[in-house]
Parts: C-alpha cells; structure tokens; sequence
C-alpha cells in the first residue's frame, strides 16, 4: 500500500529541541566526560554555527572556544561569516591559519602531484575539484577530477583508485590539522570538542576519520540538514548561513556537497533518508523528491551502500580479545 | 567458454578473491553480486577498474561502470571478452 511521504515530517519545534540538546550537552559535557566548557571549530557553514550556538546556551559563551582555522585554499568568506557568527554570540574567536602545518605535512605538494597523474600540466593557479558521477543513474559511483587551467581552459578526466586515494588523503591532512588544533584547545582548558555532522554526515560517512569525525560529542547528529536549518532560523544566525547552500570549503573550486558525496540536493536527499529510516517504499519516495519510482530506488542503493561502505569510520579501534574492564 | 575466457576467470576470480580478502574463495559463486556481498565498494569498484585496464589492455568507458558489467565474476569475464572480442 502506498503511504504518503509528508515533508513536514521533518518540522521541529526548535525551541523544544534547542533545550533538549543543550541539557543533555551539559550532562554528557559536564558530568559523563567530567569536562568544564567546549571547543568549537567554526567553519562559517550553518552546522559549525547552530553547534556553536547550541554550547551557548549549554555552557554560556565563557565556556565555549570558538576556533576559525582557514588554510589557504579556504574561502576568505568563511572566516569572516565566522567572525560575524562569533561576534553574535559575543565571542571573540582565535583565529588559527593552518596552513604552515598542511604544508608541513607535504600535503599541497603530493596531493598535486597525484592530480599530475591525472591532468598532466596540473600546477600551480590550477583550480580542481572532484565529482562524484555514476551512482544515480544506475550505475557505480566513481569520482572525476575537474580541473580549471590559469588560462581559464577547463579538464574533466575520471580518476584511479591510486591518485584519487592520494588526493583524499592529502586532503585530508587539512582536517586533520584543524582537530589537531582543537584538542590542544581543548587540552588547554579541561574542555570537551564537539563535532559538528548532522545526521546525513554522520549516517553517510561523510567525514574524515580523526579529522572532523574525531570529537567527544555530536550535538546535531540526530538531526536532518533541513532541521539544522531550522535551528538556524531559531537562532536568527546571518541570513549567508541560512540561506546558504552546503559546500565542502577543502577544494579550489566550488564545489556543493551534493556533487561530491549525496546523490541529490540536500532537501532531498533528507526526505529520502527519512523515509528510508521509517519504512516507506521506493514507491513512496519518488513523488516527494520528484523522481520515478525507479530513480528512487537508486538512491536507497545509494545511501545504503555509502552507509555499509563507511561503517569502518565510525568503529572504535577493533581488539583481538575483549578487555571486559574497559567499555 | 573459449581457452582465453577461462583465463580471463582464473585471473579475474584470483583479483577478486585475493585483494578482497574473500574468506572461502571456493564458496563465491560466478554469479553472486560482488556488491550485494559487500565484497566491493565504491573504492575497491576503481581498483577492479584499474585491474582490468591494466591486465587486459582495456579501457572501461565511464558509460560501461554499470552492475550489469561489472557485479560478479561471470559478469566481468563476459565483459572482458565483449571488449577484446574474444567471446
């Protein structure tokens, strides 16, 4: 039987929700991890900022550390949408360039030396980014590399698992470093660091492991990107956040998240993975996303896959034999 | 199947069971779905590709990284001949 999929499932009452997690915030922050405040990177997209609003109202602004770490590749808005959500709160934000430490690592110049691999002439002022292609029209998800030249020319090319590895990897050194930062922070001040995916991240892996996956708590896991918005509007953070739309702020080029990881658009890609969670059929999602019946059901394949594909990153280091006296 | 196809099989089910860590090799069928075993994923279907390309002197089209040619061990072997033309 058909059941109608009604996209005001997702309505919250965010001043309800607001004081649900801000209590259990300060019950896990305080009293489980015994820990006096949080560290908060923000990143100037609306998950870092409703998180950083959330610790407010949990711990108080003297008790949150709010941390901006651009590199240099990062978008210069960012830091200033940053600014001005810390400016909000009443929070003057440390401003901490990681890219002295990305480039320790080597990491620009191997993960363009992988790029080389692919686009032969890629060097310095190329623009790139990768895309995700394959997966919702039936076939299997691959990556592309696309390349904009200096002189404006553009490459596209599909890319091999040993630069497209290398290129992750690399890229991955930047949130890496940013956690880093955080914990020093952290370490500091006898604080807890938040991690801040929403519920699509978090269910599709969309994050590094021991770089922005690594914290001590996920106040906003549970929850759809459209409610995250929601909070958003709650909070009355800058209309840029939230009317913005998600990107992933690591590559040179623009570039959504919805090309490089979700199948669709987030609107719509929570609508699916709400009614994937709560039992409707193939058949009941195509009309509420505006796709055919068939469509539809290549993006449950989609999202059970990336889901089963990345349970690895949300698995605690895995022992031979237990040690029943640690939990 | 020609002399060649049964090469193709020896090299292809050696690949997949040996980088994949497939537990009792014996027991994957030609025909089981590599993905619905959750024997490849999205990285190991680039590593296939990369296999393939570089054992068979083939090149895999973007349009051709589709289930129907690449979900089992049966499905690749036919595949593989399709594109030198041997099968």
């Amino acid at each position: 039987m058909t059941r109608v999929l009604d996209p005001r499932a997702l309505d919250i009452d965010a001043a309800a929700e607001t004081a649900h997690i801000a209590a259990r915030m300060t019950e896990i922050v305080g009293r489980e991890l015994r820990r006096r405040g949080v560290v908060v990177g923000l990143s100037g997209g609306v998950d870092s900022s409703v998180c950083v609003a959330l610790a407010v109202k949990a711990f108080g602004r003297d008790r949150v550390r709010v941390l901006l770490m651009p590199e240099r590749e990062s978008s210069a808005a960012s830091v200033e949408l940053g600014r001005k959500v810390a400016a909000q709160f009443g929070i003057d934000p440390i401003v901490q360039d990681v890219t002295a430490a990305v480039e320790g690592f080597g990491a620009y110049r191997i993960r363009d030396e992988a790029m080389r691999e692919v686009i032969p002439g890629y060097g310095p002022g190329w623009k790139s980014k990768l895309v995700i292609a394959g997966g919702t029209q039936g076939g299997l998800n691959y990556f592309k590399l696309i390349a904009r030249a200096p002189d404006g020319a553009a490459h596209e090319a599909r890319i091999g698992p040993r630069p497209y590895l290398q290129i992750v990897a690399a890229q991955s050194y930047k949130q890496r470093s940013r956690k880093t930062v955080e914990y020093f922070h952290a370490d500091c001040l006898n604080y807890a660091v938040i991690g801040t995916p929403n519920r699509l991240e978090y269910d599709q892996g969309f994050f590094v492991k021991n770089g922005d996956g690594s914290a001590d708590v996920k106040p906003i896991a549970h929850l759809y990107k459209t409610q995250v918005y929601a909070l958003a509007r709650h909070f009355d953070l800058p209309r840029e956040i939230c009317e913005g739309r998600p990107t992933t702020d690591t590559y040179t080029l623009d570039q959504g998240q919805d090309e490089f990881y979700f199948a669709l658009p987030y609107e719509k890609m929570d609508l699916a993975l709400y009614a994937l969670n709560n039992g409707f059929s193939a058949e009941d999602l195509a009309p509420a996303i505006g796709v055919d019946a068939e469509r539809a059901a290549l993006v449950y394949r989609d999202i059970r896959g990336k889901r089963s594909t990345t349970r690895p990153l949300h698995l605690r280091p895995q022992l031979i034999r237990p040690v029943p006296e640690v939990t | 199947m020609s002399a060649e196809g049964g090469e193709t099989q020896t090299k292809v089910r050696q690949f997949i069971t040996s980088n994949f860590y497939v537990p009792d090799p014996s027991a994957l069928a030609d025909e089981a779905s590599l993905l619905d075993q959750g024997i490849i994923d999205s990285t190991g279907v680039l590593e296939l590709i990369g296999f393939l390309e570089d054992s068979f002197g083939v090149k895999v089209e973007d349009a051709e990284m589709v289930p129907e040619n690449l979900d089992s061990v049966a499905r690749i072997v036919a595949f593989v001949g399709r594109k030198k033309g041997t099968l």
